[in-house]
């Protein structure tokens, strides 16, 4: 694992794999997309609105996924003080809060048809919103920090407090909902879902998953890259 | 310098130079007063709005003070001195952590009872808004004192704190304004129980982070 993380040998392994994810989760995303849109039957609650689940299930996946991974990178980066670990928890974050505001946005656009509003304090929406929130702030401390040894270290402290956090948010945003009782009847916990509408979700899970692995496969190559050749200028070589 | 001397040591500076206490009490007295001027001042209305109004005014004005926790002593290089000192870090941050709620949230837990008056709560409202703001400081102090350490060698480190601090303490806010509203009511909602959970872990397991982001900004 250790082997795997040294800067030079993760630049020769991922190599081929950016063109590889692209190129499947482009296939995946014109699969799913067509069965969601084309072969997927109306539901019969929701109608033609249910089809907004399988462009806003995948990115509100992703954008808890790439938390979890950022925690994950980060603690690594404080146990071992591995470089790798904070870039790959740095990389993650924008990606993650990419995903964040699209499953936000797709999430209200679903609300309009279903709830009749945008935007409704639901808890899931609003502990989404606070998971943004946290991003947000998980970014700005990159930003504001100029050395970058401290930036990482601060990062990846804030992201792990962060992490122990979320499920308490979480429970108090759930327990807050319920106490407000006239918006809950919106909550759109609803039937089971049938096959129909399971496989194509499942396909466009794995073609999100596989888009924010290139992404992010991509931006730690140019992280690693860009401080190759700074490290390179100011010692006098790139001239 | 032991745990009880850094405490009294900033508790004396902020009574004697510091503008930090009256700023914090004043940006509260400020902010809670003028709430009512902005909504329409119908009781029903100001009785809903009450706890979380409390909640937010009293967080923003611990984190008025937050930005100044350990800047003065970095910059003059204090911090530095109480580091080789016998104090560990971790004691350090719970010391600096506790000075910052004597020297902020007390002062706005006395003038908490104002802030109920304002928003025209009867008597079982103003023990409701005593209790969120007695209950929840120590969390605000504790988990903002993170913010603070995290920011301290950042370029205007105190534009981003609430940034950072206030998504964190969602859950203050949320259990805060259960309590007065649990109060005003008169129904148990265990708002009481889960703040003072959260406020008791947020003051355990802050000191640790605290710690390790002074470590990770005071190292050259």
């Amino acid at each position: 694992m250790i082997g795997y993380a040294n800067p030079k040998r993760f630049l020769d392994l991922t190599r081929p794999i950016p063109p590889w994810f692209f190129g499947v989760s482009s296939t995946l995303l014109a699969i799913g997309l067509y069965l969601a849109l084309f072969v997927v039957p109306p539901e019969r609650q929701q109608g033609d609105a249910v089809r907004i689940m399988f462009v806003h299930v995948p990115a509100a996946w992703i954008g808890m996924g790439a938390y979890a991974l950022m925690a994950v990178c980060s603690i690594w980066a404080l146990v071992n003080r591995h470089p790798l670990a904070d870039i790959a928890a740095r990389e993650a974050a924008p990606l993650g809060a990419l995903f964040t505001g699209l499953a936000l946005i797709t999430g209200s656009l679903w609300g309009k048809p279903m709830w009749g509003t945008y935007w409704a304090w639901d808890a899931r929406l609003t502990s989404f919103l606070l998971l943004f929130f946290l991003y947000l702030g998980y970014i700005a401390i990159w930003n504001v920090t100029e050395d970058e040894t401290r930036a990482a270290r601060g990062a990846a402290i804030l992201a792990i407090v962060g992490a122990v956090n979320l499920p308490i948010i979480k429970f108090s945003v759930d327990w807050w909902n319920t106490l407000h009782q006239g918006e809950s009847i919106f909550r759109s916990g609803g039937p089971v879902i049938a096959t129909v509408f399971l496989w194509p979700l499942f396909i466009m899970l794995a073609a999100y998953t596989t888009l924010f692995a290139a992404l992010w496969i991509v931006r730690v190559r140019t992280a690693i890259l860009r401080r190759t050749v700074r490290t390179r200028v100011s010692a006098g070589f790139g001239r | 310098m032991s745990s009880l001397a850094l405490i009294g040591r900033d508790i004396r500076l902020a009574s004697r130079g510091g503008g930090n206490t009256f700023l914090a009490v004043a940006f509260f007295a400020t902010i809670v007063t003028l709430v009512p001027l902005g909504i329409e001042p119908v009781a029903g209305l100001l009785h809903a709005v009450a706890g979380g109004i409390v909640m937010l005014c009293s967080a923003l004005a611990a984190l008025l003070s937050l930005d100044n926790l350990f800047q003065a002593d970095f910059e003059d290089g204090s911090l530095e001195l109480l580091v080789t000192g016998p104090l560990s870090l971790e004691s350090l941050a719970a010391s600096k952590i506790a000075a910052h709620w004597f020297t902020t949230a007390l002062p706005l837990l006395a003038i908490s009872p104002l802030a109920a008056i304002a928003m025209d709560l009867p008597g079982a409202g103003l023990v409701g808004v005593v209790l969120a703001v007695a209950l929840a400081t120590p969390a605000v102090s504790a988990v903002g004192a993170i913010g603070a350490s995290l920011t301290l060698s950042a370029k205007r480190g105190g534009l981003i704190l609430p940034l950072i601090v206030l998504p964190l303490l969602a859950p203050v806010i949320i259990f805060g304004a259960g309590v007065v509203r649990s109060k005003l009511e008169g129904a148990e909602n265990g708002a009481v129980l889960y703040l003072s959970a959260f406020s008791l872990a947020a003051v355990l397991l802050s000191p640790f982070a605290v710690a390790a982001g002074l470590r990770t900004n005071l190292s050259a």
